[in-house]
């Protein structure tokens, strides 16, 4: 996908520098609105920070969110990498939670963990895979954008499960428009209680088994997109369509299956909410996970290392913001969000904006 | 003929934010800027208009404090599509972002209503207006009842609303600005060879739809519902967007879009509940997922095929 200007600087610093500066920027604007508000922008930060990473249980919980980003980050760079720009992940997490939910309330007195665990995971990737698939079939084989299929399809996600939640998989008699408790089987467990069984304490937090799949997935995520032919047709598709076509790689092919792999990597996101966390399932569980997806994608370059630092970025933020927020009712959890859009555009829309700057400093080195 | 009156009443209302914001995405993408921010500024609109509606105890300063705030995230959307090269979609995800953040921050900060505004009283709102005789006439049988139920008694946003259609439309294939907005948008070399700053254009372009989007804004809080809430644009945004792509990127046609999903709308209330023969109960969320479903068959080519400006989402530069 092509951005903004182009970058002359060397590779290193168009890595580190530009994006440090970035959310600086970020951060400066935040911190002006907080002092807006009335409150002390540093006082702020440092409680944040304090809340994030400053405990067990915080990082625990920072953690347990970073899992779901770099899930949903991996799922937009993929799309990325082939020159799509997937606005979809939150239907598509939607919807595998929905797989998750079916294989779950049929077998989860019948079938044992070992077998129905995998079994959901499976559900998730092939939901969300499906629900991807779609946007993918219609961009590669009609021309209709995906941006814009993919945002129709949020709708028609939310709808449809806002639907099915409320009149067939809510649990009989409640108000609450959730579905019944997940048997015990269908729980993936969490870090604390693994760490339990060889004799470490951990504070109980809702990190899971999950993020393990998170940190392997990057590893794959890794080989696959640079050491494999598939990665190859891939980044080739991204960059040139026509180059790719003349190079005989099947672009639709190429473009559809990327779709499917994001969805699936969507479909991550609901298996470490739902199996890891809350154990059933309610119309809001995804909570914007998806398209906080588009932000750490973003930040970290589509690279597997730059995702998990910027996952694990905006994890802290959720954590940190929503024990900020216990300090300091008037911050709510909006801001975060403020400074995700915040850092949308100054990582994504806006990403060599310094670049003139830094370049020059360079050139003054280079000429001494 | 009461039941038809007041459906096609509510649909009014409904269609009003949702024609403004179409019209605005259609000044943008039709110069060539992809707008996916049309939710965004129409919540930041509407967060402003209320908040300075109950300050200053006007609606009309309210107005202009909400189509100033849209008008500045359009003009960051501006910088970043036309002065930068950005990538457009990705603007417009961050303007939409930005605007469901602040919005309750600021909310929350300054009233303490957890991030709503508080009720604007009556002489800080747009009331509905009678026209002239209204009352007279409602007893004269069809166009009696047709002018004082469905023609008298909106907003004055309403009228203004139904007053900009045909400017626009005129604007886009009339005028001189119009014939170089379209032409920016599907071929922006040639225009540049011709002596049109595609700069300016787009600039012009993404400022009126800040405009349009404003009082779009402005209509949900400062009219419909009196104060802000927050997500109070829920998707209308990216509906009225639908719209705009069912339009086919033409301005009449596109009303007629955001009139049939906002009939639609006001269909699914009145049939909430209600057991219809042979089919049954319709579930409400059937009929709210309409626009988005004809939208994507629409692109798909499956109904009719929507062309998109040419040069829409490409940033230009200037070859030398």
């Amino acid at each position: 996908m092509k951005f903004g200007q182009p970058s002359t600087l060397p590779r290193w610093a168009q890595l580190t520098v530009l994006p440090a500066l970035n959310l600086l920027a970020a951060l400066l604007v935040t911190g002006f609105v907080t002092w807006m508000i009335g409150e002390d922008p540093w006082e702020c930060l440092q409680l944040l920070v304090s809340g994030a990473f400053g405990s067990g249980e915080g990082i625990g919980y920072t953690l347990f969110y970073t899992t779901g980003f770099i899930f949903t980050g991996l799922a937009v760079a993929t799309a990325f990498h082939a020159g799509l720009f997937n606005i979809g992940g939150e239907g598509q997490a939607y919807l595998a939670g929905l797989g998750v939910t079916l294989v779950v309330l049929a077998f989860d007195h019948t079938l044992p963990p070992l077998v129905l665990v995998p079994l959901c995971i499976l559900a998730a990737m092939g939901f969300g895979a499906a629900w991807a698939f779609i946007p993918g079939w219609l961009q590669a084989r009609r021309g209709s954008h995906i941006v814009v299929t993919t945002i129709m399809f949020n709708f028609i996600a939310y709808s449809l499960m806002l639907y099915l939640i409320g009149h067939h998989l809510i649990e009989a008699g409640s108000q609450n428009p959730t579905t019944r408790e997940f048997g015990q089987a269908a729980w993936i467990p969490a870090i604390h209680q693994v760490a339990a069984g060889m004799g470490i304490s951990l504070p109980s937090t809702p990190l899971n088994l999950t993020f393990v799949m998170a940190l392997l997935a990057c590893g794959l995520f890794y080989l696959l997109v640079w050491h494999s032919r598939w990665g190859f047709q891939l980044r080739t598709v991204g960059v040139n369509e026509s180059a790719a076509r003349y190079a005989g790689i099947s672009v639709s092919k190429t473009i559809i299956l990327a779709m499917c792999v994001s969805g699936a990597l969507s479909g991550f996101a609901a298996v470490n909410e739902l199996l890891g966390s809350t154990h059933r399932m309610n119309v809001s569980f995804t909570n914007g996970v998806g398209f906080v997806g588009i932000a750490v994608a973003l930040m970290g370059r589509n690279h597997p290392v730059g995702i998990i630092l910027s996952a694990l970025l905006f994890g802290g933020l959720t954590q940190g913001g929503l024990e900020l927020s216990f300090e300091k009712p008037v911050i709510t959890r909006e801001m975060i969000i403020f400074i995700q859009g915040l850092i949308i555009l100054f990582c994504g829309a806006l990403e060599n904006l310094f670049e003139p700057f830094i370049a020059g400093l360079f050139k003054r080195k280079e000429d001494k | 003929m009461e039941q038809l009156f007041s459906l096609l009443d509510s649909t009014i209302r409904v269609a009003t934010p949702l024609v403004l914001a179409a019209l605005a995405g259609m000044f943008s993408e039709r110069s060539g800027v992809v707008d996916i921010g049309l939710e965004g500024k129409m919540l930041v609109a509407a967060f402003a208009a209320a908040a300075a509606a109950f300050v200053t105890h006007s609606p009309w300063l309210g107005l202009l404090a909400g189509i100033m705030a849209s008008v500045s995230l359009a003009m960051v959307h501006a910088f970043v599509s036309v002065t930068y090269n950005g990538n457009q979609l990705i603007s417009g995800m961050a303007i939409n972002t930005i605007a469901s953040g602040i919005t309750p921050v600021l909310g929350l900060a300054w009233f303490q209503q957890g991030g709503n505004t508080p009720q604007l009283d009556d002489d800080s709102r747009f009331h509905d207006i009678s026209l002239p005789f209204a009352d007279a006439l409602s007893n004269v049988p069809v166009i009696g009842h047709l002018y004082s139920k469905l023609l008298s008694g909106h907003s004055i946003l309403v009228y203004l609303t139904v007053l900009i259609i045909p400017v626009v439309s005129w604007v886009v294939y009339r005028s001189r600005f119009g014939l170089r907005l379209r032409a920016v948008g599907e071929n922006p070399h040639a225009a540049d060879t011709a002596g049109v700053s595609v700069a300016r254009v787009r600039y012009i372009a993404l400022f009126w739809g800040g405009v349009l989007c404003g009082v779009a804004g402005t209509f949900l809080s400062v009219y419909q519902t009196g104060s802000f809430i927050k997500e109070m644009t829920a998707g209308k945004g990216f509906l009225a967007l639908a719209a705009l792509i069912f339009g086919k990127w033409r301005p009449l046609p596109a009303v007629l879009g955001c009139l049939l999903f906002a009939f639609a709308d006001a269909l699914q209330i009145r049939l909430e509940g209600v057991d219809l023969p042979i089919v049954g109960q319709i579930p409400s969320q059937a009929i709210q997922v309409i626009p988005y479903v004809l939208t994507v068959l629409l692109l798909a080519g499956f109904v009719g095929r929507a062309v998109a400006p040419k040069a829409i989402g490409v940033p230009f530069v200037k070859s030398r």
